[in-house]
């Protein structure tokens, strides 16, 4: 019984951390392990698709226990561990670099279009969930409701490809596929130095508002159609939880009190609300990134889902499966993040 | 309404069953007709009933064949004579194409209805009832498993498997069964202390009888409500698989595939992408819609959200 007392806060906290710690690297051993065996059933001899079928054997036996590949299989597994956690995924079988460079390069692309998509979607899912928990049944939630339910049954790749068709075929709005017109890319290549690899970043701080609002009119469609996505998702799940928050007691009082509506909602009802919302939004986050592969691909824009798939057709498996790591580890970590938050933004959950 | 439906009516009715299937034919009875009250959930049963109907009569309803090339009818718009939403790049009736196309849509959401929830069911139903130690190792693989996302998995399986109609489904089928393991996992957490269990493991009952016998019928209605609103991500995933080449082989009339090929034409031959996507959408748009129904029906707890 007095266990919970005789426990200072600190060690408390410490306990916690090491919990954190101790699941998120199960998470990951677990992760790899999966990737692991993925990898060893492929039915391409990773040694043939490294030195090509005119290797002499010497080469081939050489090249076997370079890679490790004579090691008992528990063994080869704990290097493959080992040298993960070090950042270290091997080698593009097409180009010969590093995965894990290459990655570097191609994230920020999906990172920029994924944020700007998540933002769009809160701007827009948060006051659509509102208006439709404040007003349950009218047409403003049976429209919320429906254009929710439309995100959902929606194939990603068909909305893009009908969005390139109406507002660049047909309208002429925005810029096509790529993150430039084909003019800028080359000045961007030369003229603007890369610091975030975030294109709207990039051009900004190097004062080419020119390259800016080219790089603009080319993002928005692409982040604007992932952005339904997410705000299809939050504006259902922002309606369920202030439905739920509005049938409390302490509302009544408020309104009781002659609070205007407006402050009982977006003050007294939204800070509750916020809690869980953290979780949806870091979970909506996190598929805008599973998203993106067909979204990419569809846009030819240059980032993380354009790299798996076009390693997958190359069958250049060391890219695709330190693409499938990365991506595994950011849903790993925005899972933490919400959790982390969870616990600042609700007292309850600190204790 | 005839003398005998009315009789039927009131037996369904009755208050008072004189046995145990009338007491269950009652209580469907009842969820249909709250069901029936809800109009966008009888439009989801609607679509999914004409997709059915659409794949059951496939080779009647189609004006051609979907798969035999026509060159000299290449790319009609819609409304052409004969073809009422064009032809394709090979001269073949989209039409057509589409409605052979559901087959194997819903063969692929079939087989993954069929395989995936009763591997989480079982995983789940296990890891509650024996608690402890295996409850703790089940779950933390159920949870690796969900740190993937769905389509990445996926993609990684196809990948190494190849590309085909059986490994996409293989590949979704193990990248859905995480969310079933969860909700049995936590139905059977309720129950697995119930007198009732009790009873029955006086009588003698081993585990794997009270499992299958006791406790996974109690998980059932959550786990199907769950397989409904799941189908339409199972449709997105395996067109999405189809789209990258890695899922349905052309010439089979995959939707997926289908908006694939229309790519190239998407500026000036609008509506080989367009129609395919428009099936896919419906379709999941269906499954969406009765799920949603279902679950305001069966799950009394999430009414009215």
């Amino acid at each position: 019984m007095s266990e919970p007392l005789a426990v200072s806060p600190l060690a408390r906290l410490a306990k916690s951390l090491i919990g954190i710690a101790v699941s998120l690297l199960f998470t990951f051993v677990g992760l790899l392990f999966v990737t692991f065996i993925i990898a060893r059933i492929v039915p391409i001899d990773p040694v043939l698709s490294i030195l090509g079928d005119r290797a002499t054997d010497a080469q081939i036996a050489a090249e076997r226990l370079r890679l490790g590949l004579d090691e008992p299989m528990w063994k080869q597994f704990g290097i493959y561990v080992w040298q993960a956690l070090q950042g270290d995924f091997g080698v593009s079988i097409r180009t010969r670099e590093p995965v894990i460079e290459e990655i570097a390069r191609f994230f920020p692309a999906t990172l920029e279009l994924a944020t700007l998509a998540t933002l769009f979607g809160v701007a827009l899912g948060v006051p659509a969930g509102v208006l439709a928990a404040t007003k349950p049944g009218s047409w403003a939630d049976q429209i919320v409701r429906l254009v929710g339910l439309m995100g959902y049954s929606m194939p990603v790749f068909w909305l893009g490809l009908m969005g390139l068709l109406l507002f660049y075929g047909v309208l002429g709005w925005v810029g096509g596929p790529g993150r430039l017109d084909a003019a800028f890319d080359m000045m961007f290549e030369f003229e603007v130095t890369a610091h975030t690899g975030m294109i709207l970043i990039d051009t900004a701080l190097a004062g080419r508002w020119d390259m800016f609002a080219n790089a603009v009119s080319h993002i928005v469609l692409p982040a604007g159609l992932l952005g339904y996505l997410s705000m299809a998702y939050i504006s259902r799940m922002t309606r369920s939880f202030m439905m739920n928050e509005l049938g409390q007691e302490y509302i009544t009082t408020a309104r009781v009190k002659g609070m205007p509506e407006s402050r009982v909602i977006w003050v007294h009802a939204m800070r509750n609300v916020m809690v869980p919302l953290i979780t949806v939004v870091a979970l909506s986050y996190a598929s805008l990134l599973e998203g993106a592969v067909l979204t990419e691909t569809i846009f030819g824009w240059p980032g993380l889902g354009s790299y798996i798939t076009d390693a997958l057709m190359a069958n250049n498996m060391p890219a695709v499966m330190g693409g499938t790591i990365v991506v595994g580890m950011v849903y790993i970590g925005l899972n933490l993040l919400s959790d982390i938050l969870y616990k600042l933004v609700d007292p309850r959950a600190r204790t | 309404m005839s003398a005998g439906m009315s009789q039927i009516t009131t037996w369904l009715r009755d208050p008072n069953p004189t046995s145990r299937r009338q007491a269950r034919l009652g209580q469907a009875y009842m969820a249909w007709l709250r069901m029936r009250r809800n109009p966008l959930a009888m439009v989801g049963l609607g679509i999914v009933a004409v997709l059915m109907i659409m794949a059951a009569f496939a080779p009647w309803l189609a004006p051609h064949d979907p798969i035999t090339q026509d060159l000299s009818n290449r790319l009609h718009p819609p409304f052409t004579p004969g073809h009422i939403l064009g032809t394709d790049d090979f001269g073949r009736d989209i039409l057509s194409r589409i409605l052979y196309g559901s087959r194997i849509t819903l063969f692929i959401i079939g087989l993954v209805a069929v395989t995936a929830p009763v591997f989480g069911l079982a995983v789940g139903t296990v890891a509650g009832y024996f608690g402890g130690w295996t409850d703790e190792i089940l779950m933390r693989i159920t949870d690796i498993f969900l740190a993937f996302p769905k389509l990445i998995l996926a993609l990684a399986l196809v990948a190494v498997l190849g590309p085909g109609m059986e490994n996409a489904i293989l590949a979704i089928a193990i990248t859905s069964w995480p969310p079933y393991a969860r909700v049995a996992r936590a139905e059977t957490l309720t129950v697995r202390t119930s007198d009732y269990i009790a009873a029955v493991r006086l009588q003698g009952a081993g585990p794997v009888r009270i499992i299958l016998g006791h406790v996974m019928p109690m998980c059932l209605p959550s786990v199907i409500i769950r397989v409904t609103l799941d189908m339409a991500g199972v449709i997105l995933i395996a067109a999405g698989l189809g789209f990258l080449g890695l899922g349905v082989q052309p010439p089979l009339p995959e939707w997926g595939a289908m908006i694939s090929a229309g790519r190239k034409y998407l500026f000036e031959q609008w509506w080989v992408a367009t129609m395919p996507g428009l099936a896919i959408f419906i379709v999941s748009l269906g499954f969406n819609l009765l799920g949603d129904g279902l679950r305001d029906v069966l799950d009394p707890r999430s009414a009215g959200r």
